[in-house]
């Protein structure tokens, strides 16, 4: 990966944002995006940071599809109908249906059926395949909407802040499990995160972006193997970030 | 062994008492059912006429008309233009107010139309639909309904207005077909405006029917009542509204509430 290297070569995902703004409900509009253009390569893991309320959630939902009114263009990995795996903020799960109705429901047709008992196992969910969601603590809630993210086999892993307002040894063990399953299967993931030490162990590049209107004020390239990144040269790298990026101290 | 004999007596002891509870309402309720016959049938014998006869004198109408298999033939019928209405005023009601519900723009501009529906007097679309349509099923059934459906828009309106976008959204990204949509998505978060909308629907609905009937058709227990009233057979009517109320009542029991309980399951284990 090099920095030179223009960006979208090869690129998998790209955004090109030229504005998007909402309508305030006093009237008037705020604008929360303009010229925010990056792109995701095959397989790459990347980090999104910025200041709350800048608009990440709503990036996310632009090339989700969730929101078609701005002004620019997305282009989503593959020619046909790309399968996109999601975390949201909140696990979002079916109360109604259990976990494992609530992962089986987001399978594609082409794998309706799938043995999930491996998947269910690694995120050690085994045990509440038949429990509703509102028998399950936030941690194990998030690992569910995690896996019906990753049952899909998705082109694309989009995660919004998806181990937030966890205890950091659970928030550290969902990582370390989204890190395993990723690289038995490694597929392009955009993850949005406020905390810039789970994106230096996570992330093969970091994205930064500005307070709103927001446009992208650099990336960041994470270069040392995962395996290598333990406390120390996380936080070194996490120095050599504050360095490149001294403005973002705050967060 | 003590302490086991001990253990058991006292378990006997809140089993017997779990039983009088869960039996006391209902030893009330005949309790109430019985006192309210010997009532009826002491003013009867009090201040006998015609027009008001004892209960032992209804029961025999009840019986003589089920032997001539009058009552059932009519019972059904008009449990049959009930359940049709039922479930016309449901489906085109449902379709409407959830379509209201989640479109703003047309919701205020049909609103008017909701408001003036609801208040227009059942008797009135009931004669309208025995003019324009034709003393016939459909315009029965149809007048019926749509006395029921204003009811409907609202309920569903409101439960429309109630859902939570987030799983409309999850809905959208992992791709849910329509039915997935409606099963999974749509319809759990529903399910209580729809037990609303049913329960009050029943009752409003089987009420019209006989009016329907009473007016313009040539069999079930409205157009029996209406017969008797001529003949002022006060023995006769009073025998078939039993018979009608008594269907109703087990239709409530045995399909309406079990229904709604099976269908609550999972928030009752979440709680
Ligand atoms: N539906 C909406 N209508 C109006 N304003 C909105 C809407 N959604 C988001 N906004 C505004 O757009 C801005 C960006 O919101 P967004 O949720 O994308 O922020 P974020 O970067 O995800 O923040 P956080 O890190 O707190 O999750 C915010 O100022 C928010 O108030
Ligand atoms: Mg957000």
């Amino acid at each position: 990966m090099n920095t030179l290297q223009p960006v979208g070569a090869d690129a998998q995902l790209e955004i090109e944002v030229r504005h998007k703004s909402f309508e305030a409900s006093r009237g008037g509009s705020i604008e929360v995006l303009r010229d925010l253009n990056f792109a995701v390569e095959r397989n790459e893991f990347v980090c999104l940071v910025g200041p709350s309320g800048c608009g990440k959630t709503t990036t996310l939902r632009l090339l989700l599809g969730l929101d078609h009114s701005f002004e620019g263009r997305i282009k989503l990995p593959g020619e046909r109908e790309p399968r996109i795996g999601m975390v949201f903020q909140e696990p979002i799960l079916l109360p109604w249906r259990t976990v494992e109705e609530n992962v089986r429901l987001g399978l594609p047709r082409s794998l309706s059926g799938k043995n999930l008992d491996h998947l269910f196992d690694a995120l050690g969910l085994s045990g509440m395949r038949a429990f509703y969601p509102g028998e399950l603590s936030l941690g194990l809630a998030r690992r569910a909407a995690l896996a019906r993210a990753l049952a899909i086999e998705p082109d694309l892993l989009v995660l919004d802040e998806p181990f937030v307002s966890l205890d950091e040894a659970t928030a550290q063990q969902l990582r370390c499990l989204l890190l395993e399953i990723w690289s038995e299967r490694p597929t392009t993931v955009l993850m949005v995160t406020h905390n810039l030490l789970e994106a230096i162990m996570l992330a093969d590049r970091i994205i930064v972006l500005s307070p709103r209107p927001s446009h992208v004020v650099g990336s960041f390239l994470v270069r040392i193997p995962r395996q290598s990144r333990n406390a120390q040269v996380c936080s070194d790298i996490l120095r050599s970030f504050h360095e490149k990026f001294p403005a973002r101290a705050a967060i | 062994m003590g302490s086991a004999s001990l253990v058991s007596s006292s378990q006997g002891q809140t089993e017997k008492t779990a039983r009088r509870r869960s039996f006391g309402p209902f030893l009330t309720v005949v309790a109430s059912v019985v006192v309210l016959a010997i009532v009826w049938h002491l003013s009867a014998t009090l201040w006998p006429s015609r027009a008001f006869p004892p209960p032992l004198d209804v029961l025999r109408a009840m019986a003589r008309e089920t032997a001539r298999g009058e009552i059932p033939y009519h019972l059904a019928i008009t449990l049959g233009r009930v359940a049709v209405s039922f479930l016309l005023a449901m489906v085109i009601g449902s379709a409407i107010g959830i379509f209201l519900g989640s479109h703003p723009r047309a919701d205020r501009f049909l609103d008017p139309w909701v408001i003036l529906s609801l208040n227009i007097p059942a008797l009135v679309i009931i004669v309208l639909a025995y003019i324009w349509f034709g003393l016939n099923e459909v315009a029965a059934i149809g007048a019926v309904a749509f006395n029921k459906i204003p009811n409907v828009i609202v309920t569903m309106r409101e439960g429309a207005r109630a859902l939570d976008l987030n799983y409309t959204d999850m809905a959208k990204v992992y791709k849910f077909g329509p039915l997935a949509r409606l099963r999974h998505v749509l319809l759990p978060q529903l399910q209580p405006y729809l037990a609303a909308a049913s329960r009050s629907g029943i009752s409003l609905i089987w009420k019209i029917v006989l009016v329907v009937e009473l007016l313009g058709r040539s069999n079930g227990v409205g157009f029996q009542i209406n017969l008797y009233f001529q003949l002022f057979d006060v023995a006769s009517i009073l025998a078939y509204t039993l018979a009608f109320v008594c269907v109703m009542l087990v239709i409530e029991f045995l399909l309406v509430q079990p229904l709604e309980h099976a269908s609550t399951r999972w928030r009752r284990r979440a709680a």
